[in-house]
């Protein structure tokens, strides 16, 4: 039995140390908007925040975030309206949508590492996410739009 | 002529066998009644819980997920596993019948109270060093713990190894008894850090090699060793880091499990930092002493100089990526591994180890690349909320050997890894039969 803290509320959950955590959130726990792409850390489909760090959830076994807090696109944040959430919306990135919330889990983690990220931080901290419509350029300009109503809040805040 | 020889050696090997048996008798000493526990005082007491701390006792004397010091925890060595001992004050299964003198004898001379001789995977040849006071502290600490009724499972060492009486010719050939002495020529903090790391830490248990007889080799002190399957590596000027160690980065790592400018701990040094050196109860100034003993040894201070250079090529490398490379080994990398480790500048994040400052890159064998790779890093290990996948599942030998090889070749100014496919591959067993 693991136990750790799911979007704020503490979980124990029943699947062996070895599960992958995205088995334990999707099937367990039942919250499906974190998706199974590859199953091998290549496409970025799983990432969760792992103590508000992106992680691939696909090949991170339970056993090894217990007592951590983990964070999932339903977690973000409490009414969904993240910056980079409204920002998706606005300019309507998603086409098939499928690999959408590790896209924004991911760029969570990028905008609160570099708040000004340049394209060759995007370009690196997102190459591991994919995308298979092709929604990057998208991608990149919701990114920005959301980094530059952060740090318009966090001036004004 | 034959015959009269070997039964001159026959006899020879009868009186040296009952010689180290002899030699080797020490008396009991009586049980006492379990002290009470306002016997101790409390600053006795708390000065014990520091040093146990450091000293890291609860890493072999407790069983993941047991009672505090109700020993259990499998100790792996090459020759059997022995199980750390049950040193609560439990007066049947742990030491509560044991008088300060018992306690003082088994920690600085390998002699339980009953007068048999400990294995020396427990670290006596170090714990020698210590001062009496320091052993009072220690025995007031354990004493004043609850007791716990805990058997430990009896030791898998083969016959003849596991005969106590022959420890006697071990400590005959290695073992020397004595407390440490400080050098004048040093100053205190540095005295302190080198009694923490010799008489109490026991660095040199994991850092320095070992010899067939499992002694430490004195002439190749902290030269680097295999522990665990992972390499500890050299404390010396040989040690690998791109960085040197200075007693600043020493002691954000020995603290907090991590420093921007080396990367994160794993495997073994996750117990002794998390479990020992990064508990509230051991003083800043003693983790500054270690750290100021260390940096001195290979002379990092002095060769503070160059980080900032080391540090800008070591960024200029992060910025590789898929799209400004023809490198065919690079796509492994940038689908499993930029994500995390790329770092923009001008100085890498904590939360982003950087590859190019990492010793798993720059050490001679790629041991702990491949591990890390392997294992990932749970959240109790390596640094505090920082976990990395693991990649048994995801990759395959030859991925691992092609990730490797490349990032030794882009990262590192040394020669590839010899036989990486074969390594890899050699671990994952090893591994698997762990």
């Amino acid at each position: 039995m693991t136990n750790f803290d799911l979007n704020g509320r503490t979980v124990s959950v029943h699947s062996s140390d070895d599960t992958p955590l995205l088995w334990v959130i999707r099937d367990e726990l039942r919250l499906t908007g974190t998706k199974f792409g590859c199953g091998i850390g290549f496409c970025g489909a799983c990432t969760v925040h792992v103590e508000g760090r992106a992680t691939r959830s696909c090949i991170t076994p339970v056993g090894a975030v217990g007592g951590a807090k983990i964070t999932t696109i339903e977690g973000l944040d409490p009414e969904g309206k993240h910056p980079l959430q409204t920002a998706w919306l606005e300019l309507q990135v998603p086409q098939c949508g499928y690999c959408q919330s590790g896209q924004i889990m991911q760029a969570a983690t990028l905008l609160k590492d570099y708040p000004h990220p340049s394209d060759r931080d995007i370009n690196a901290v997102m190459a591991g996410n994919v995308c298979r419509c092709m929604t990057y350029p998208r991608i990149r300009k919701a990114i920005k739009l959301a980094a530059s109503r952060m740090q318009g809040a966090a001036n004004h805040g | 002529m034959i015959r009269s020889l070997s039964i001159a050696a026959l006899v020879a090997a009868l009186l040296g066998v009952s010689g180290i048996w002899l030699l080797s008798l020490r008396a009991a000493i009586p049980t006492i009644e379990p002290p009470a526990k306002n016997t101790f005082s409390a600053a006795s007491v708390s000065r014990g819980e520091a040093l146990a701390a450091a000293g890291h006792c609860a890493s072999c004397h407790t069983r993941p997920g047991g009672p505090e010091l109700a020993g259990g925890f499998p100790v792996n060595t090459p020759f059997g596993i022995i199980y750390g001992t049950n040193i609560t004050p439990d007066p049947k299964t742990g030491i509560g019948l044991w008088s300060l003198e018992a306690f003082g004898r088994a920690m600085r001379e390998g002699v339980s109270r009953d007068g048999s001789h400990l294995f020396p995977a427990f670290p006596y040849y170090a714990f020698t060093k210590l001062s009496d006071d320091d052993v009072q502290a220690l025995y007031a600490y354990l004493m004043t713990r609850p007791a716990v009724s805990a058997q430990v499972p009896p030791d898998t060492l083969p016959f003849p190894l596991k005969i106590r009486a022959f420890q006697e010719g071990w400590k005959v050939l290695f073992f020397r008894s004595g407390r440490y002495h400080p050098d004048p020529s040093k100053i205190d903090q540095w005295n302190r850090g080198a009694y923490l790391a010799e008489a109490v830490a026991d660095c040199a248990g994991c850092h320095t090699p070992r010899n067939s007889l499992g002694a430490e080799k004195t002439n190749k002190a902290y030269a680097g060793a295999v522990i665990d399957g992972w390499i500890a590596p050299a404390l010396t000027a040989a040690n690998p880091s791109p960085i040197p160690w200075t007693e600043e980065e020493l002691f954000t790592y020995l603290r907090a499990g991590a420093s921007p400018l080396h990367g994160a701990t794993a495997a073994t040094m996750t117990d002794v930092i998390h479990g020992s050196l990064a508990l509230p109860i051991v003083p800043d100034s003693d983790v500054r002493a270690i750290a100021l003993y260390f940096s001195d040894m290979d002379d990092a201070n002095a060769r503070g100089a160059g980080i900032e250079a080391t540090t800008r090529e070591a960024l200029a490398t992060s910025a590789l990526d898929s799209r400004q490379e023809q490198d065919p080994d690079a796509d492994i990398y940038v689908s499993a591994c930029i994500s995390c480790h790329y770092n923009a500048g001008p100085v890498p994040l904590s939360a982003r180890p950087e590859l190019a400052l990492n010793s798993a890159l720059t050490a001679s064998e790629p041991t702990n690349f491949i591990q890390a790779v392997l294992k990932g890093v749970g959240d109790k290990e390596g640094a505090p909320g920082l976990v990395m996948p693991e990649y048994a599942s995801a990759l395959n030998d030859g991925e691992i050997a092609r990730v490797a090889a490349y990032l030794r070749r882009t990262r590192t100014i040394h020669p590839p890894w010899p036989d990486l496919e074969a390594k890899v591959a050699a671990i994952r067993r090893q591994s698997a039969t762990r």
